[in-house]
């Protein structure tokens, strides 16, 4: 029960970091435990989909259709992402406004909260699919005891959203004012990562080229497939050992993120100047 | 710990480096076999160098991951199914993989020789 707890939690800590952020990117934006917990439900449904259709999913594409599944919905997260940084900036100052003078409440943030929660469904769906195949598998082949697998399909679960709690209270503790541009930043970290890691993807489906299979290698100090490695890997998109075009995509991706939301919320600094003078 | 942002001399190398042998001859073809949560065989040989594709059929009525940190691959194959995916081109070396969901005894090496075939 254990071992099955701990491969469950290892597959489910990714999802459960990348909540924890959305839930901080969005705190106070009203109707967004709806969203996020929508989410995680539409995540969820899609696990299972994906999960009864691995065997056709892996043909497709002459074979590298997990490859090139994992690496279109990482693309479609890192666009959702970047949506939301590209609102925040445009709504930055209101939001911190509203988040004092209501209470923490923040109004018609839908667009956004649709992004974040598509965000959301993506994280559950990519690492739940290898969930529910696991479990499924322990439960059809019958040999352990099932309750005991399930028992511990559960505790990996919990174990994954106390990681999101974590995640989600501890960036609450940071100032108000300063919040939302902690977690834009964190957000365009865990964009870049994520772009970075479709890279991999298409690399691994024959589509790119690698443009270098091992810019260097860090596994001596920390390695990826850790806990903390696989923590940092979902958060930052850190690699032991990064291909080129990984590296090339996570720098490009982050500095355009980066440079957007400064770009923005500078441009909308200087309008507003001469009207309040 | 972020990656060092510092390297432009070193991928500009990379992307020279890897622009040349980017095409190569047809890839070399390796079947794995999963039964009873073991690799058949365990261990193989494949052309340093070389892209490699890998077919892997799972004989047990268990869900498995093929997971290696070496190779930088996770692919599911679902039980009694069977999934195809590349390796490489490897530099010469050993490389470890395993089934990630019985890691106790799926475990099996990947050596890449130069020169051999």
């Amino acid at each position: 029960m254990l071992a099955a707890a701990l491969i469950v939690f290892r597959e489910v800590l990714e999802a459960g970091l990348i909540i924890g952020v959305v839930l901080a990117a969005t705190e106070g934006v009203a109707g967004r435990g709806r969203w996020i917990a929508g989410g995680v439900g539409a995540g969820v449904l899609g696990a299972g989909l994906v999960a009864l259709f691995a065997q056709q999913l892996s043909q497709a594409f002459q074979g590298s259709g997990q490859a090139v599944f994992n690496a279109a919905i990482l693309i479609a997260a890192v666009l959702m992402l970047s949506w939301h940084i590209l609102w925040m900036s445009r709504h930055a100052r209101e939001m911190v406004r509203d988040f004092n003078a209501l209470g923490g409440k923040i109004r018609s943030g839908d667009t956004t909260l649709f992004a974040m929660a598509t965000v959301v469904a993506v994280a559950v769906l990519r690492e739940g699919s290898e969930v529910v195949l696991f479990l499924f598998g322990i439960a059809a082949s019958g040999g352990t005891d099932p309750m005991a697998m399930l028992g511990g399909g559960v505790l990996g679960v919990a174990g994954g959203a106390v990681i999101s709690l974590a995640i989600y209270r501890g960036l609450l503790a940071i100032p108000t004012g300063r919040l939302f541009a902690v977690t834009n930043g964190l957000v365009a970290l865990l964009a870049a990562g994520m772009a970075g890691q479709a890279a991999v993807y298409l690399v691994q489906a024959d589509l790119i080229p690698s443009l270098g299979d091992q810019v260097w290698d860090t596994s001596w100090i920390l390695r990826d497939d850790g806990l903390i490695g696989r923590a940092l890997h979902a958060l930052v998109g850190y690699s032991d050992r990064p291909m080129g075009v990984q590296l090339a995509t996570w720098l490009v991706v982050l500095a355009v993120l980066i440079s957007l939301g400064h770009h923005i919320g500078s441009a909308r600094r200087e309008r507003r100047a001469p009207a309040r003078a | 710990m972020l990656p060092d942002m510092k390297r432009p001399t070193l991928i500009a190398a990379a992307i020279i480096a890897m622009a040349a042998p980017a095409m190569a001859d047809a890839p070399a073809a390796v079947i794995l076999t999963l039964k009873n949560h073991r690799f058949t065989p365990a261990a193989f040989t494949v052309p340093a160098g070389q892209r490699v594709r890998v077919t892997l059929i799972n004989q047990d009525p268990a869900t498995e991951e093929f997971d290696s940190h070496d190779l930088r691959l996770e692919e599911v194959v679902t039980p009694m199914g069977r999934i195809s995916f590349n390796i490489g081109p490897l530099p010469a070396g050993q490389y470890s993989f395993m089934g990630e969901f019985h890691a106790g005894t799926a475990q099996g090496m990947v050596t890449a020789v130069t020169g051999g075939h």
